[in-house]
């Protein structure tokens, strides 16, 4: 391609450069030479007119008369003169369009990109030097340095740099000095696009390709880098859909020694309570309707917490002591559930929307966040956050942890233990109801939500290390990183079933979890 | 072995729990074939020392040994048993749902494997051991009763029975006397020094008259470490002695 | 080992019933008001391999105290290793008609059995894995599990993250047991026709000898004086550790001999339903056993093969006549025994055996302390 459009060059600067004075000639004409010939050369004439004309080819709407006269046509396939802006009474029979190849088109981009390198706007400024950078046509050189003399903006202005590096690397005809200046502007950009201009001439002989190796060499350890860090990412924010769903089981298990196979469902009324918010506020009130899920959170808490408070004081009450048949009695509560769920609102998933501050990604260096995934990290450290600070500083959380220590001392004081555990019940239960809500946002909001997370929830406070709130935090991230970067070498199920092997395995040598509390509370 | 030699050797033996020095560079020499008892406050360390003797707790540091060359901190608890340490708890811990003859069975001395428990049959052998030690225990006439349904006495006189029953050479008993009436702590201290005939006995207890009673040497323990030693009237003679039991 | 009344009536009533209903399928016309229809035959096999599985839960759980959430495992990994027989049967009857390969190997063009489905064309060898696969992984897992000291409901969601794991593994089409969909399509089992109503009598009175035969194993093992130290394990272990018994080696064996004991009711399970499926280690499905043993009553042998025969007749009977209400009817079970009837339905007939486990031993739940 390259070398063609070498040979194209030096086959122009010959006896061909008839019209070179009429750009617009050249355009009005059938051959795709020619009219590639006269896409450059209008891009070179400053004429005023370019931006438009090349405008209108790229969007099919140049036309020709025999006479050469060049027309755009407008939306409403009127006919104007390209260069007057007078209307030309409708000869659709005469009018031809011009037609263009992709050889052409990506000349087209080049000169429309360095066109727009004159623009007034310095976002338009920076798009259009992306726009030749991702060309990288030696033809933009002049124009750009034209811009570059002129440009301010230092964003713009280093932008403009790379550009014309890529297109100087790529000029096989350039100055070997310039193309080796060239390579290091390169790989200071660091990103895939430099990395392909780069590898293109890596192979060519002589210094350049051996620099230009080099450099591509330095890139990929460097994007090598950003790919550990997505990956970390991802782990991070699987990490943390683990830690909300484990957040809550933490307090119920992990304080409370309660085993509630019903915690799922209790995530899964979360998402179901987003489900009715949104389809209520919809209804309701849909101007406030971007804020249903910060609508949703404190009502989830509500809902899931208060049927907690109800399970506690009709079932749990009865069982504590008894953690294996607690563990049947809510596996059985947790059947019933879901099938109060499925009776309500069907088997099938029900739509909960994302709302648009929540769509859409964003780049941070190498690294690629999507703004779901970002809000439900930066969500699920708040909750644990408050959660902490709630045991912690409030004095529910100091009866909490005081009924938790020592039952009867606690009693003897004046706590009434039996609201405390309904309470603390509540509170686990509520915190499994607010993760739903986020989980509703990645997940399908379907009565089996709750299911999928069960395991996965008990493993993570196991793992962390009973009763401690910090434990199953590092325990989330731990399982989500590491089941992450399991994922590229073994697959997504396989590396799913190593980390439970593994875990299982970590809790055969560590059966208190990773930061096991010690003294006799634990032995007895 | 013969009389005299050392059969346990514990030497500067440290446990700590969370920072807590339960046990501090505890030392103590018990020879074969003697009778020790073991007093100090609550919290002193005492149930902690049986618990590094018997190897429920692994100490930080220090020497445990048996006999003249067994390392008792490199076995786990199975292990040690099987050397011959039998210990008694301080919560009367016997096989609630099984009869008190099945509980002496249980103990019995003999292969621990399963592979043997699962086909063995009682012998004749078995059956006279097992009616001596109800003999010794006084519980000829509950052996057919559950465990659970024995008195608080009877419990802990099972549970003696139950060490006896595994032949060991050194028994551990952690406050035998506690919660039975006097009558029966007197058979208790009676059935002690007869069981000291044959075997070495530590015992821990806080009740003073029974320890009067067994008349040995009473090694003092506070706050994890040896705080005199010696027999009962020098030591409860001893200023530092009276200090942690009255002074506080 | 003397057999009381309760245990002779259910030898009698298991293996007397299957026998008269088998005899009574093949020696009466369809048309006959005495005749068991072949469905029913079926039917009840199904509901004497789920005993099997029902028992090797008790036997753990009731004398062992190990709660196991994944013991469905073992009988899937049984019935696998059945299924594969099976499926060799096959030959070349399956729609592809490649006598080499299984219908779903030839569908993912493989070109060649995999090495593990060698020998899977013996029955002897297929049925020497039924015992062998369940079993080992049964003695990895238990003595990696027992050794540590792990106990308790630890040891339960660990069994329960087994089965998912190996759950989400027989999913996988690569592992090479027909992924998703499992094995079906079988056509005979040691030559004789799978479908025909002989095999399926012949099938459900095997079964009932085999369940027969496990509860015999079963007493005798509890009846030992092995099941009385297993007792002592169950209720106090730290003190059996000081008496000199490896409580890891007690359960081991018992948890192991449970693992076999599932896989056979497995093995079984699988000519009779037809059907072997990755759905089977689904980890409810481990629990539905445990609440089979729970209604029959923990501990007791017999109340749990009463209880997987009552609780899986009456699915049956709700997934036919009220199928929305069965998980409500199933939910509410678990609920209400724990609650109100904690020794199960034996527990309604008889006095507590003095061996039998207290409702449950408040065992050492989980700490009760917060870092936070
Ligand atoms: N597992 C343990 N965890 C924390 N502290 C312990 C543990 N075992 C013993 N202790 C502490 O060590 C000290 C000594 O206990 P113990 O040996 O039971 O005393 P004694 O039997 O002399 O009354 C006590 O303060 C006790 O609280
Ligand atoms: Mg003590």
């Amino acid at each position: 391609m390259l070398r063609l459009l070498a040979l194209l060059l030096l086959l122009l600067c010959g006896p061909l450069v008839a019209h070179a004075d009429d750009p617009l000639a050249e355009l009005a004409s059938g051959s795709f030479d020619t009219v590639r010939q006269g896409v450059e050369d209008l891009a070179q004439s400053g004429n005023p007119n370019a931006a438009k004309i090349l405008s209108a080819l790229q969007n099919g709407q140049l036309y020709y008369l025999p006479d050469h006269t060049l027309l755009i046509q407008a939306d409403d396939g009127s006919y104007a003169n390209a260069i007057t802006g007078k209307a030309v009474s409708d000869d659709d029979a005469e009018a031809r369009s011009v037609r263009i190849n992709n050889s052409i088109r990506s000349v087209l981009d080049a000169a429309l990109g360095s066109l727009r390198l004159f623009d007034p706007n310095p976002s338009v400024r920076l798009n259009a030097a992306g726009a030749v950078f991702d060309a990288h046509q030696p033809a933009a050189i002049p124009a750009l340095d034209r811009a570059l003399a002129k440009e301010t903006d230092s964003a713009v202005k280093t932008r403009m740099q790379q550009a014309r590096a890529a297109a100087v690397l790529s000029d096989p005809g350039a100055a070997q000095d310039a193309r080796l200046a060239a390579v290091p502007v390169l790989r200071a950009r660091g990103d895939e696009a430099a990395r392909g201009v780069l590898a293109s001439v890596a192979d060519q002989p002589g210094p350049v390709g051996a620099a230009a190796k080099a450099a591509v060499a330095s890139i990929d350890r460097v994007l090598q880098l950003w790919s550990l860090a997505q990956s970390v990412y991802y782990g991070i924010s699987l990490g943390s859909v683990l830690l909300l769903a484990a957040a809550g089981l933490a307090i119920t298990f992990g304080v409370m020694g309660v085993i509630n196979m019903a915690h799922g469902e209790m995530v899964m009324l979360g998402a179901y309570t987003t489900f009715v918010v949104q389809q209520v506020m919809h209804a309701y009130v849909p101007s406030l309707y971007g804020g249903s899920l910060l609508v949703a959170i404190p009502m989830a808490f509500l809902v899931a917490g208060l049927i907690g408070v109800v399970i506690e004081r009709s079932l749990i009450r009865w069982l504590y002591g008894r953690p294996l048949e607690t563990l049947l009695a809510t596996w059985g509560l947790s059947l019933v559930l879901q099938q109060v769920v499925r009776s309500l609102f069907g088997a099938d998933n029900r739509n909960v929307t994302t709302p648009d501050w929540m769509s859409g990604a964003t780049q941070l260096g190498g690294l690629t966040l999507t703004w779901n995934r970002t809000y439900i990290i930066l969500f699920a450290f708040l909750v644990m956050a408050a959660l902490m600070a709630a045991l912690r500083y409030t004095p529910l959380g100091l009866r909490m942890r005081a009924v938790t220590q020592n039952r009867r001392m606690a009693a003897a004081m004046g706590i009434r233990t039996p609201w405390i555990d309904a309470l603390t019940f509540g509170l686990g239960s509520g915190v499994a109801g607010i993760a739903g809500v986020a989980l509703s946002q990645i997940d399908n909001v379907s009565p089996n939500l709750g299911q999928g997370y069960i395991i996965d929830s008990f493993m993570v406070v196991v793992f962390g290390g009973v009763g401690n709130l910090w434990g199953t935090t590092l325990g989330a991230l731990t399982l989500g990183i590491v089941n992450k970067f399991l994922e590229p070498i073994a697959g997504a199920v396989l590396g799913k079933i190593v980390v439970l092997v593994l875990l299982i395995l970590f809790v055969q040598r560590n059966p208190r979890g990773m930061f096991p509390l010690k003294g006799r509370a634990v032995e007895a | 072995m013969s009389e005299g030699d050392t059969l346990l050797y514990l030497d500067g033996v440290t446990v700590t729990f969370d920072g807590f020095r339960a046990l501090n560079a505890l030392s103590l020499v018990l020879e074969q074939g003697e009778m020790r008892a073991v007093i100090g406050p609550n919290g002193a360390g005492k149930t902690t020392m049986m618990d590094v003797i018997t190897g429920k707790t692994r100490p930080d540091t220090g020497k445990v040994m048996f006999g003249k060359d067994t390392d008792l901190t490199r076995l786990d608890e199975p292990a040690i048993a099987s050397l011959g340490i039998g210990r008694k708890f301080q919560k009367p811990t016997v096989f609630e749902p099984h009869t008190v003859w099945d509980n002496l069975l249980l103990a019995l001395a003999g292969d621990r494997a399963p592979r043997f428990t699962l086909f063995a049959r009682q012998t004749a052998d078995e059956k006279r051991r097992i009616e001596q030690i109800l003999e010794t225990t006084r519980l000829t006439d509950v052996r057919h009763r559950a465990a659970a349904d024995l008195s608080h006495g009877q419990k802990q006189w099972l549970e003696i029975g139950m060490l006896l029953a595994q032949e060991p050479q050194l028994l551990l008993v952690d406050e035998p006397v506690a919660g039975m009436t006097d009558a029966e702590t007197e058979q208790t201290a009676v059935l002690l020094r007869e069981i000291n005939r044959t075997r070495s006995v530590v015992v821990v207890e806080h009740d003073m008259a029974f320890v009067r009673a067994l008349d040995v040497k009473v090694t003092v323990l506070n706050e994890g470490s040896v705080l005199a030693e010696g027999p009962i009237d020098l030591v409860s003679d001893d200023p530092k002695v009276i200090e942690v039991y009255l002074g506080r | 080992m003397k057999l009381d009344r309760a245990a002779i009536l259910t030898i009698v009533l298991v293996f007397g019933a299957a026998l008269v209903m088998a005899a009574l399928n093949q020696m009466t016309p369809p048309a006959s008001a005495m005749h068991v229809p072949t469905y029913v035959i079926a039917l009840a096999g199904k509901y004497l391999c789920f005993a099997m599985l029902a028992l090797a839960v008790d036997l753990v759980w009731g004398f062992a105290g190990i709660l196991s959430l994944g013991h469905a495992a073992f009988f899937a990994l049984g019935g696998y290793a059945m299924g594969m027989y099976l499926m060799r049967q096959i030959g070349d009857r399956g729609v592809y008609g490649n006598p080499n390969l299984p219908d779903f190997m030839v569908f993912l063009g493989w070109k060649q059995l995999p090495w593990y489905w060698h020998g899977f064309e013996w029955f002897g060898f297929a049925m020497l894995m039924v015992v062998l696969v369940p079993g080992v992984l049964a003695a990895v897992f238990g003595w990696l599990a027992f050794r540590s000291r792990v106990t308790g409901v630890y040891l339960s969601i660990i069994t329960q993250a087994l089965t998912y794991a190996l759950l989400l593994a027989f999913f996988r089409n690569d592992m090479g047991f027909g992924g998703n969909n499992g094995m079906t399509d079988f056509k005979a089992i040691l030559g004789f026709n799978i479908q025909a109503d002989s095999t399926r009598s012949a099938l459900l009175v095997i079964s009932a000898l085999f369940l027969c035969g496990q509860f015999l194993l079963a007493r005798f093992v509890v009846g030992s004086r092995f099941g009385k130290i297993l007792i002592a394990v169950r209720d106090t272990e730290s003190r059996t550790r000081f008496l000199g018994y490896r409580p890891e080696s007690y359960k081991l064996v018992v948890w192991v001999l449970s693992a076999v004991m599932a896989g056979i009711g497995g093995a079984l399970y699988v000519p009779q339903v037809g059907i072997i499926n990755p759905s089977e280690f689904a980890p409810g499905n481990s629990i539905e056993a445990v609440i089979w043993v729970a209604v029959g009553g923990r501990g007791t042998l017999v109340g749990a093969i009463l209880g997987a025969i009552l609780v899986n007749f009456g699915k049956t009977w709700f997934t036919s006549v009220l199928p929305e209400l069965w998980l409500y009817a199933l939910g509410a079970m678990f609920i209400l025994v724990t609650l109100f009837l904690p020794r199960g339905v034996v527990g309604l007939f008889r006095r507590r055996s003095r061996l039998e486990p207290e409702p449950e031993v408040p065992a050492a739940s989980a700490a009760q302390e917060v870092t936070g």
